[in-house]
């Protein structure tokens, strides 16, 4: 039984079909437990399949370098998907061109304190330049944030996983901790959203305004921009042991 | 679909060969990204309007969009790879992670409502300003 159960494991373990199945399975899963939820940002669909497949990989013993080469196109979209939020920040320039000052002065402020305030807390809790260089970028959105990390000599694994932890602390408290602060208006609800935790906290504030929806899009769009300028910029003065 | 997808890897395609050329400190996509935004704004092509070919390009990029949650599980997954990072580095991280987001979430919000609420109340107070003058 054993054996029959290993030939028939064994070549499935290797085949891109398998793993392509379970990632997309792990994720239509993560989705259906959100809509479970009410939509609670608590349950982010990207983390659940992600820690379900991680428990899957331990489960059968299988090591990541076997598991990513084969579902690698899947990461390869990341690409594709970044040029394409040209088409909702092309949509919404026009909107956001009435606020130029507004955005331009709070994206440059964000952005800066997002991507020092990162470095800065890292090392100065001790953590190693190549963690301090992961954190760096984390506010961008995912793919932009691998990019540049990796250009920058932080990790790209840990870059994507800050990006979307990121998301989901900006996704929880965000709207709760602005109102306290008495920002009561919606284009700074999403702007700050876009700018700080990209489309997992663009994703909660969206469908409440239109206007939320609009800024997020440009704050993620140009804030990407602006960390992928900064950042390698910033890795310039801490140079890599 | 097969266009609208051309369009975007060949964005992505003049990106990465602009970023070696010109040794850009910018991704090859976020080149990419950037060169279709500009096409799009020039042109003044809304990418929503019923044109056909901008139609389908919005269809494939807001289902991109829409799904990129997906592309991020299998880099996601890498975490377990770096765990050792993460457990030797666990105290900078988490508070790294927390305080930088929150304070450019906070940084970004307050400056964005403060600035506005300025500019506003300042294209409204100027003629009323002037009137004010006019009035002794």
């Amino acid at each position: 039984m054993y054996i029959e159960f290993l030939a028939f494991w064994l070549p499935l373990k290797q085949s891109p079909l398998f793993w392509l199945a379970t990632t997309l399975l792990a994720f239509v899963a993560g989705q259906a437990v959100q809509r479970v939820c009410r939509r609670s940002p608590l349950a982010n669909p990207v983390l659940i399949a992600t820690i379900l497949i991680a428990a899957l990989l331990e489960a059968t013993g299988t090591p990541y370098r076997t598991y990513f080469p084969r579902v690698e196109y899947i990461t390869f979209l990341l690409g594709p998907a970044t040029v394409a939020l040209a088409v909702p920040l092309a949509r919404n320039l026009r909107q956001v061109r009435r606020s130029f000052h507004g955005v331009a002065l709070a994206l440059l402020a964000g952005s800066l304190t997002s991507t020092l305030s990162g470095i800065c807390i890292v090392w100065l809790l001790g953590g190693s330049r190549a963690v301090a260089f992961s954190m760096a970028p984390k506010a961008a959105t995912t793919p932009i944030a691998m990019a540049v990390a990796q250009q920058a000599g932080g990790v790209p694994a840990l870059a994507a996983a800050l990006a979307i932890a990121g998301g989901i602390v900006a996704a929880m408290v965000g709207e709760t901790i602005l109102r306290r602060l008495g920002v009561n208006d919606w284009r700074a609800h999403g702007l700050a959203a876009g700018v700080a935790g990209s489309g997992v906290a663009a994703a909660q504030v969206a469908p409440r305004d239109g206007f939320a929806a609009a800024f997020a899009a440009v704050g993620i769009g140009l804030n990407g921009v602006l960390t992928a300028v900064i950042v390698p910029a910033l890795s310039l003065f801490w140079p890599m042991g | 679909m097969p266009t609208s997808f051309l369009v975007l890897v060949g964005c992505q395609i003049i990106g990465e060969v602009l970023r070696r050329a010109l040794h850009l400190p910018l991704p090859g996509p976020v080149i990419g990204m950037l060169l279709l935004a500009t096409v799009l704004a020039v042109s003044g092509n809304d990418p929503d309007d019923d044109v056909e070919e901008t139609s389908q390009l919005a269809q494939t990029a807001n289902a991109l969009i829409a799904n990129m949650g997906l592309l991020f599980v299998p880099a996601g997954v890498g975490v377990i790879v770096e765990f050792g990072v993460l457990r030797q580095n666990w105290l900078p991280i988490l508070a790294g992670l927390l305080l930088s987001t929150i304070l450019g979430l906070v940084v970004t919000g307050l400056v964005m409502h403060h600035v506005s609420r300025v500019v506003e109340s300042g294209r409204r107070r100027l003629p009323l300003l002037a009137s004010q003058q006019e009035t002794p």
